[in-house]
């Protein structure tokens, strides 16, 4: 039995798993197929859903809703990429909670997501800056590329700046050397590129570079906000994309909500890209620890199932 | 048969049951059981049949109402049913939702000149509506199809109603909706216990019965654009019912502590994600233990008869104005005061408190009293100075209306007013020549059937637009002459032709 109908049957065990959402049979039966599947370490993958629509209407810097099941979450993704021809778009996941560590188990090749719905936000703004900076760290190196591209095809010189635990977790080299002019990596151990974070790889471009114009950092939030304080006393615009919790990701429910310049705005619909310079990161963060015990209690009882379904097996 | 009286009709309402108030605070069960077979008799004994009804244009979409009580005192379900849904197409939602209290009801020749309590029309319309879902009775309109499709976008109360008149004019309808299910606030933002979600597809499947398809998780304006709809994607004309769903909040301190949200977040996380049923549902919702609720209209009620089926142990209003101006339905009122809520009437937050971990801990108020009349003419409530008080909460809701959803503004060229509402002229066209809208998205946040209302009025101006003849009118006989013709084609005529270039 493949890993994917084991988990497909423990959800099937859970009590009360037999009702379903009402009125989801009326949304595309069939669901959004994954044409392609690469994992690049033990806890990251990337997909590829054929949406042809989708893959046309797309730009850097937008987000899609991903749902796995008519049980399951809203998660909100960033587009990794997209392929106009191939009609498709590329998600990154990293496996850490219950609702990404089910789609590492359950997505594959040939299967389909039960929701897909985007592009949304507003399109990162490709300016005319000359110089620019591109930074990705974590799993923010997937929608870093999409926008590096488009600074290139802009005709900006672009200066790649992705950051990795270990040369193990290292993926897209050579796509982002094809767009990039300059290209740094750096690694927490220094098994790769510069021993540091990404904030050094961006200390080094600007002393390399007094002409920077613009920096674009994608990645977890701590990340980011080390970018902009990097970039602050160089004044130089920093564009950061924030990942809010969300439900809907049409500008209804207001979960994303932060704080930008001391006013409130919602990631989904004025985001998600917001200037570095004035979000307010703390805000960020803490907003994000909101829903930490009901995360933990999920992931306890999705491992406690699918120990209970192996033991079952066994016997 | 000699005419009734207001003497001789029944005096009482026929009895309809409720959920018992303890019990029903606990659960999701529909709270308002509706009537019975012999109840429902003995209600429409109560209708006068008054010869020049007030009722009907009491109406946003003018039901027969004096019709279909006559038919259901033959017992003639199925054609009192018919006469129903001539007018609306959802009767089991509206019947449930409708203030009819300040509509048909409202103006019922029984209590305005009779004095007593008016005909329970909405429950009637409830008792019918239920009675075809059961039976599974369905519209054997006539279609006679012509080319021309239609796009819709949205899926609520606005949308589903153009989807249905034009669907019923023969045009090919196909409606986008963002979300994974259909049905606009329906879905997500009426709890179960007021409108069973069963309910909600069973009329949404009346709606596919009749040809219309609805595209779920499309999300119009980034996925394609309006204007990408008439000219690439061949479109003849286009409805936005996208509705007035972004949330407000009011800028005060500690709004963005954990433990505040808006109504609609806990709506949508609880009737569409089904969060009450986590962890068999991956969606959470945290409610704590003492809930405050800002607001005192229709959704700020749902939000707080939610939060107390969902366990919290102090659910608390606070509305700034006095019980006499607080907008939600009266019988929304009295269930939640009936289930336990506190009211906290001419109050006003000031600021939310938080603990180190920024979660919600308390809320400061301050009392209020009424002053001047303002531009609603209402009376304005003002701060009465040194009235500042705390009171414990770890959950905090927002629900004090509505801003339009601004992606179709931001995506289209479609002209919006200074507050982002889409600018229509009386029959509902935009700036855009073909495209309608209706709704929230056009008059701000109102009631489920005046935007039903308003989607069948744009339907109709849709009709006009397209040329397609209402078989509803009477048109003049045609002119035989040649006067003003042009090969025998009227040069006034508007649409008469409709051409698309292929």
């Amino acid at each position: 039995m493949s890993s994917s109908d084991t988990h497909k049957s423990a959800a099937a065990g859970l009590p009360g798993q037999e009702e379903a959402t009402p009125g989801a049979e009326t949304a595309a039966a069939t669901g959004f197929p994954i044409v392609a599947r690469t994992d690049f370490s033990r806890t990251t993958f990337l997909l590829e859903v054929e949406h042809p629509q989708m893959a046309r209407a797309a730009r850097p810097g937008q987000f899609v809703i991903v749902m796995l099941d008519d049980h399951g979450e809203r998660i909100p993704l960033t587009i990794a990429d997209f392929d106009r021809e191939k009609g498709t778009i590329t998600l990154v996941i990293q496996a850490v909670g219950k609702s990404s560590r089910e789609m590492q188990s359950r997505c594959q090749v040939g299967g389909a997501l039960f929701g897909l719905v985007g592009p949304m936000g507003i399109p990162s703004e490709v300016s005319d800056a000359k110089k620019v900076i591109c930074v990705g760290g974590g799993l923010g190196v997937a929608p870093i590329f999409p926008q590096a591209r488009a600074f290139k095809e802009a005709g900006a010189h672009v200066i790649g700046v992705v950051g990795f635990r270990s040369a193990n977790l290292v993926f897209w080299e050579e796509k982002f050397r094809s767009v990039c002019d300059e290209f740094i990596i750096c690694t927490d151990d220094g098994s790769a590129g510069i021993k540091g974070l990404v904030t050094q790889g961006i200390e080094q471009a600007i002393a390399e570079h007094g002409d920077i114009d613009e920096v674009v950092a994608i990645g977890p939030p701590i990340m980011m906000r080390a970018c902009a304080e990097a970039t602050r006393p160089h004044k130089i615009k920093t564009m950061v994309s924030l990942n809010p919790i969300m439900v809907d990701g049409t500008g209804m429910c207001g979960g994303c909500r932060v704080r930008v310049g001391g006013k409130v705005k919602f990631a989904c619909v004025d985001g998600p890209d917001f200037d570095g310079h004035e979000v307010d990161f703390d805000d960020l963060m803490a907003r994000l620890q909101r829903y930490r015990p009901q995360e933990a209690e999920a992931m306890e009882q999705w491992l406690e199932n699918c120990r209970r379904l192996q033991v079952e097996e066994v016997r | 048969m000699a005419r009734k009286t207001i003497r001789s009709i029944p005096q009482e309402r026929a009895f309809m049951p409720v959920l018992d108030a303890q019990e029903r605070a606990t659960n999701f069960e529909e709270v308002s059981l509706g009537f019975d077979e012999a109840n429902a008799l003995v209600e429409c004994e109560r209708c006068l049949i008054c010869p020049e009804p007030a009722c009907i244009p009491g109406c946003p979409v003018e039901i027969d109402i004096p019709g279909f009580i006559s038919k259901m005192l033959k017992k003639d379900y199925h054609g009192a049913w018919d006469t129903l849904t001539d007018s609306t197409f959802l009767p089991a939602v509206c019947g449930r939702v409708c203030p009819q209290e300040d509509q048909c009801e409202g103006v019922c020749a029984v209590a305005v000149s009779g004095g007593l309590e008016p005909v329970a029309i909405g429950r009637l319309e409830r008792w019918l509506g239920d009675m075809a879902i059961e039976k599974g009775w369905k519209n054997e309109s006539h279609i006679e199809p012509n080319e021309y499709r239609i796009g819709i976008v949205g899926s609520g109360p606005a949308s589903m109603a153009c989807a249905a008149d034009l669907a019923k004019a023969g045009c090919k309808v196909t409606v986008f909706e963002a979300l994974h299910a259909p049905g606009g606030v329906l879905r997500y933002g009426i709890p179960e216990f007021r409108l069973p979600n069963s309910v909600v597809d069973a009329e949404i499947g009346n709606l596919e019965k009749l040809g219309v398809e609805i595209r779920c998780n499309t999300l119009v304006g980034r996925l394609f654009t309006v204007e990408q709809m008439l000219d690439e994607m061949g479109y003849d004309a286009v409805f936005i019912g996208t509705g007035a769903g972004y949330p407000s909040f009011m800028d005060i301190p500690g709004e963005n502590f954990n433990g505040v949200l808006s109504a609609n977040e806990l709506l949508t996380r609880c009737n569409l994600m089904q969060a009450g049923k986590f962890p068999n549902f991956d969606t959470p919702l945290e409610i704590g233990r003492k809930v405050a609720v800002i607001g005192a209209g229709n959704t700020a009620m749902d939000a707080m008869r939610v939060s107390k089926r969902l366990g919290a142990e102090e659910v608390t209003c606070v509305y700034r104005r006095t019980e006499a101006e607080c907008p939600a339905r009266l019988e929304e009122l009295h269930h939640a005061m009936e289930e336990g809520i506190n009211f906290q009437w001419l109050t006003a937050p000031v600021e939310i408190l938080g603990d180190s971990n920024k979660n919600v801990r308390a809320i400061r108020c301050q009392r209020m009293e009424l002053g001047e009349p303002d531009d609603s003419g209402r009376r304005r409530p003002v701060p009465i100075p040194g009235s500042e008080f705390e009171f414990e909460a770890d959950t905090v809701v927002y629900a004090i209306g509505t801003a339009p959803n601004p992606i179709l503004g931001q995506t289209s060229d479609i002209k919006l007013n200074k507050w982002g509402y889409i600018d229509t002229d009386e029959t509902l066209a935009t700036s855009l020549a073909g495209v309608y809208a209706g709704g929230d998205i056009v008059t701000g946040a109102a009631t489920v059937i005046l935007a039903m209302g308003a989607g069948r009025r744009a339907a109709a101006s849709i009709r006009d637009y397209l040329g397609i003849r209402d078989s509803m009118v009477v048109y003049e006989p045609e002119n035989m002459g040649f006067e003003n013709t042009l090969f025998g084609i009227d040069a006034a005529e508007k649409n008469f032709v409709h051409v698309r270039q292929i």
